[in-house]
């Protein structure tokens, strides 16, 4: 019956999640003997790149109608494929506004943010996000269907090879109520909740003219940027760069704390990074009992420093 | 036109969070409850179309205890609101009871935050509109009302997407849907006229959860902070590499 993912594109290239939400299923697949169906929209990458983490068909939606994104359009078009118990997505902007609809639509029970495998999969019980981050809930499925969002950066992407073959799949779906008037996105940004190395900065930075000092660290550590909530409710830097509990929840390897205070609405949203660097100037600062390293001092002067040092270690 | 605001009721942002001793549930002494921040943007984004359309705001909320709460929204300006008397048991059972109120009063616009920060589901908005049979607008960061559509910018990865939606339709805000100093604070005169205001109860329809909570865990506390002298930073460097591996 396959265990089928979605394997989300950016402008036809699979994102890093969908390689991580195709990891994921594999798990599942091999818990249950069973095998892994990728299904994608309009993509240009080739299969074998899904093939990479363990989908052994790739079904390939071709529908102009969908190059411009509804949630409900693409709901419909997974749905006329996806038959199977077990449908998992990962849980970026756009497949996490699909899986409501498609769960609904097909009689799936939901579980989003999940973060590990699940435990058991009859019932489906499986550890997710909740609390934003101050803690997990073990949920578990009524019945044999459910979805099941990714949370990205939790699972991970695993490399799993296998032989596949892709369906070509012609579709026109009705994409009437919704109507793309402009599309604005910067091309090579690292996406923030991709990025396995964040560089953050809070009030302590002064002001928005010492973030480029911020911008170089991230650069030489091939690092998206973040900030605190007041920094982008003072218009220092955009709103989706603002991570935290009312903000974007993020998980890196590597997260680099300047000059913020580590407040707990702060906290809930990074506390799940692998390994937490924090540079203050204030000894007592709350975020260094969360830190896994803490450096104290003027971050104007620490951090050029510190780009200089890595830049040496990175030759 | 008709707005319909999904507020959930959580806790503050302040609260630490504990489990009861049989990690079956939240602990909830000591916690003070609050309209979902994700929610108060929605919330004050529809009082401006009230202000601006001559938009008739309903606040909805499904809970059994929740009532400070939905004053609080109905002191923001909200012209009446809805409490389904349900405990919350899963998002879908939840969406059904909103979508189930918004089909018999008839909305042109549902408003919901993108995420309630206690359960994070993202789950029950678009729920709702699939429900509805209408269509649904994620992480919405601005909205304007024209003649029968909505025009919403929506967060992408990377940007942004201006797209128009048919009404009614569902919109799920986050921070940004209003500007962080145009999020209403309830003033006195608003708690005041707040007391008096409809709050219609109504019993829930029939509703079955398909997910269950089994259990709780708290986060694991992290290792001792390890300090690096200001002027050494040769060593973050050589920790940073060899020991936690990640530069
Ligand atoms: C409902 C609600 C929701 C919230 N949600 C969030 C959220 O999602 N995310 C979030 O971040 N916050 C959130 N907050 C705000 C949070 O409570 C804190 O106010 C905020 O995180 C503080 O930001 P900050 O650390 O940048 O600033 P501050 O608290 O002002 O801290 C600045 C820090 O910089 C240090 N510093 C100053 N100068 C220097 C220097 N030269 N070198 C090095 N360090 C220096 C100071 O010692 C201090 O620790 C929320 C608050 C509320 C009420
Ligand atoms: N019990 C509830 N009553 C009313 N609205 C809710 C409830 N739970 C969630 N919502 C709405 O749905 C949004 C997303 O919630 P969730 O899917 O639980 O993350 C919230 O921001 C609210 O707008």
């Amino acid at each position: 019956m396959a265990v089928f993912v979605y394997a989300e594109n950016i402008n036809g290239s699979y994102k890093k999640a969908a390689f991580e939400a195709v990891s994921y299923a594999k798990e599942i697949a091999d818990q249950l003997q069973d095998t892994v169906t990728a299904l994608a929209v309009n993509p240009t990458d080739p299969a074998d790149k899904l093939y990479g983490y363990g989908a052994t068909k790739v079904v390939n939606i071709q529908d102009e109608h969908l190059k411009s994104f509804s949630a409900r359009a693409y709901a419909k078009a997974l749905g006329e494929i996806a038959d199977g118990n077990i449908v998992v997505f990962p849980h970026t902007t756009d497949a996490s506004s699909i899986a409501p609809m498609f769960a609904v639509e097909n009689g799936y029970a939901l579980i989003t943010n999940v973060l590990e495998a699940p435990s058991s999969t009859a019932p489906v019980t499986v550890k997710r996000k909740a609390f934003s981050g101050k803690g997990f809930m073990n949920a578990q499925a009524e019945g044999d269907k459910v979805v099941l969002t990714v949370s990205q950066n939790a699972f991970g992407t695993k490399e799993n090879r296998v032989d596949g073959s892709e369906e070509t799949r012609a579709m026109s779906i009705a994409n009437e109520d919704t109507k793309v008037l402009s599309h604005e996105q910067s091309s090579g940004k690292l996406d923030l909740k991709e990025a396995e190395i964040v560089v953050s900065a809070g009030r302590g930075m002064k002001g928005p003219e010492n973030w480029g000092m911020i911008e170089e660290l991230a650069e030489v550590l091939g690092a998206a940027t973040a900030c605190s909530k007041p920094v982008s409710d003072i218009g220092w830097r955009p709103h989706s760069e603002h991570v935290g509990q009312t903000g974007k929840a993020i998980a890196p390897n590597l997260y680099i704390a300047v000059g913020i205070s580590g407040a707990i609405q702060h906290l809930a949203g990074v506390n799940s990074s692998k390994t937490i660097v924090v540079i203050n100037n204030d000894p007592e600062a709350p975020f260094f009992k969360s830190a896994d390293y803490g450096v104290v001092g003027d971050a104007l002067e620490i951090v050029p420093k510190l780009t200089e040092k890595i830049k040496a270690l990175k030759g | 036109m008709k707005i319909l605001v999904c507020i959930s009721s959580v806790p503050d942002t302040t609260s630490k969070i504990n489990f009861t001793s049989d990690k079956a549930a939240l602990d909830k002494s000591g916690i003070q409850w609050v309209i979902n921040p994700l929610d108060e943007f929605a919330l004050s984004k529809a009082i401006q179309l009230q202000a601006s359309q001559g938009a008739t705001v309903t606040v909805i909320n499904v809970g059994t205890d929740s009532e400070p709460v939905i004053r609080k929204a109905l002191a923001t300006g909200a012209n009446d609101a809805v409490r389904v008397n349900l405990d919350p048991k899963d998002s879908f059972s939840t969406a059904k009871q909103i979508a189930a109120v918004a089909k018999e009063h008839g909305f042109d616009l549902v408003l919901c935050g993108k995420e309630s920060i206690d359960y994070n589901g993202g789950a029950v908005p678009g729920m709702v509109a699939q429900l509805l049979g209408v269509p649904f607008v994620n992480a919405a960061v601005g909205l304007d009302i024209t003649e029968g559509s909505a025009t919403a910018v929506r967060e992408i990865e990377g940007g942004k997407e201006t797209i128009s939606v048919q009404l009614p339709a569902v919109i799920a805000g986050q921070k940004g849907l209003v500007d962080e100093k145009d999020v209403i604070i309830p003033n006195i005169r608003g708690i005041m006229t707040a007391r008096s205001k409809p709050l219609n109860v109504v019993e829930p329809s029939e509703a079955e959860a398909k997910v269950s909570a089994v259990s709780f865990e708290s986060v694991p506390p992290r290792a001792q902070v390890k300090m690096v002298d200001a002027q050494n930073l040769d060593e973050l460097v050589r920790l940073l590499n060899q020991e936690a591996k990640v530069i």
